[in-house]
């Protein structure tokens, strides 16, 4: 998710002054001329969630793409997407998506991977598993390259939002990883999948490590889960106070969701917690 | 207990983030004002852990702060911006009035905006001549009934979060106008698409009774 955003930050950075409607966004996409076009337009698709039937087949013929090639042999109009049609809901995406999980272009099967998470589809589960073959000691970084073997990060975090408990058993070893960021997702995932604290305290003691980008990541995972012993350490976590609010918002909503009376002992101890840091 | 210049150098040689939030501390901890300039300076730095400590050491050092800091607003950093509006919410003196009610409805940043809707609800009134509260009371009234409309939740939560601690206010001073309050908060429980928020109203209306009379 976090990747995407970026992704999608430096498209509109630039393309900001081209206005698309839903009908040339996808002209644009089926042409073969404008490699450039085509890609924007993919993100366009997504962005703009232009649910259209067309829109969508347009993007699964784009996840067939052979002709934008990137230096490294890339793909990334593929990568483009598959990111559109995770925002698109159209589950015609799901079995495209899952064979893209083993395409060769790591990107894509991030892409593929983060796209799966969104579509709220069961089917994709025992592929998504595949993909931790091997357990940790596999998952190591590629020679030369800035990431690991897998997208280890978007596939356990997919496992845990789409509820995969069948997972539970292969992602737990993750939560070893010495790469914080597999580390954190795989205790966010075990805590959505097992409701155990001591999955939710990896992420508490997230909040205190030394890196801001992590510290802000634990705040939102945690705010994502709703861990709700988390409050304290959320109001005192080294970060921005609009960040701690959305966490201590997303704890609030899920103790809300679990009881009947809006103010709860809990409730009322996070919203003094977030009036504290208006 | 060393003197304040010493601390404030001390700030000034910081050369990593942790060491800069332990001399902010420190600095903070004096509450002298002298340390003024270098506290409000400090939250220009894009440091959230230093500048929460200088927004504790500035409204602990209270009124002096208001004027430097009205003088010496960095308008086009909104983050030190956001950290000079908790500062005079904290402080509470009404000679920031006026920024607080423009800033809670107009200022660009959601930051800011959400700042200055909670201060609003904090003003302490008692500071301002007598004449001139019913009037003052009644822009921030308004002003706070209109945040509650503002598109993002945060400045929403905020704004009913103010208008809580504006409604224990008017309880002695102007009564009549806590029914606004109320007539507000019933009317937004019905169509406030967060539940957060719809939380936070139920939470307000019974800390403060105001159902009961």
């Amino acid at each position: 998710m976090r990747n995407e955003e970026v992704n999608a930050l430096k498209d509109t950075e630039i393309h900001e002054a081209e206005q698309l409607t839903e009908e040339t966004a996808i002209a644009n996409l089926k042409q073969k001329e404008d490699l450039g076009a085509r890609y924007y337009a993919a993100w366009w698709l997504g962005k703009f969630r232009i649910k259209n039937p067309a829109a969508v087949s347009t993007l699964l013929m784009a996840l067939e793409d052979e002709q934008d090639r990137a230096p490294d042999g890339g793909y990334p109009l593929r990568r483009n997407a598959a990111r559109a049609l995770g925002k698109l809901g159209d589950k015609r995406a799901v079995e495209p998506l899952t064979r893209c999980l083993e395409f060769p272009d790591y990107y894509v099967r991030e892409a593929a991977a983060q796209a799966l998470e969104m579509l709220d589809d069961h089917s994709c589960i025992a592929a998504l598993i595949k993909m931790l073959d091997g357990g940790i000691e596999s998952a190591t970084r590629v020679p030369g390259k800035p990431h690991l073997v897998e997208p280890y990060e978007a596939v356990i975090e997919a496992l845990g939002t789409l509820s995969a408990t069948e997972a539970v058993e292969y992602i737990e070893p993750f939560t070893q990883h010495p790469t914080e960021k597999v580390k954190y997702a795989a205790a966010r995932a075990m805590y959505q999948l097992t409701r155990e604290d001591k999955y939710g305290e990896i992420l508490i003691r997230a909040l205190e490590g030394d890196d801001l980008q992590l510290r802000r990541s634990a705040l939102m995972d945690l705010g994502a889960v709703g861990y709700i012993k988390a409050g304290k350490a959320i109001a005192n976590t080294l970060a921005e106070n609009s960040m701690k609010l959305i966490a201590l918002k997303g704890l609030l909503e899920t103790d809300l969701a679990n009881k009947n009376t809006a103010t709860s002992a809990e409730s009322i101890e996070i919203m003094d917690l977030m009036d504290a840091l208006l | 207990m060393p003197d304040t210049q010493t601390l404030i150098d001390a700030v000034n040689k910081a050369d990593s983030a942790d060491l800069l939030l332990e001399t902010v501390e420190n600095l903070a901890e004096a509450a002298d004002i002298s340390a003024i300039p270098t506290l409000v300076e400090v939250l220009g730095f894009n440091n959230p852990g230093a500048a929460v400590a200088a927004v504790d050491g500035l409204i602990k050092i209270g009124e002096p702060v208001v004027p430097y800091l009205l003088s010496n607003l960095d308008g086009y950093n909104y983050g030190a911006r956001a950290w000079a509006t908790r500062v005079f919410a904290g402080i509470g003196d009404p000679s920031a009035l006026d920024l607080l009610l423009e800033a809670a409805v107009s200022d660009f940043s959601q930051s800011v905006r959400r700042s200055a809707a909670k201060g609003l609800g904090s003003i302490l009134w008692s500071k301002l001549p007598e004449t001139e509260i019913p009037t003052a009371q009644q822009k921030v009234l308004s002003t706070l009934l209109l945040a509650t409309e503002d598109g993002e939740w945060v400045v929403r939560y905020a704004a009913i979060v103010g208008l809580e601690s504006l409604a224990r206010t008017l309880r002695d001073s102007q009564p009549e106008l806590r029914s606004q309050i109320v007539a507000k908060f019933l009317e937004l429980s019905d169509r406030e698409p967060e539940a957060a928020i719809c939380a936070r109203i139920k939470y307000a209306i019974e800390n403060e009774q105001l159902l009961d009379n």
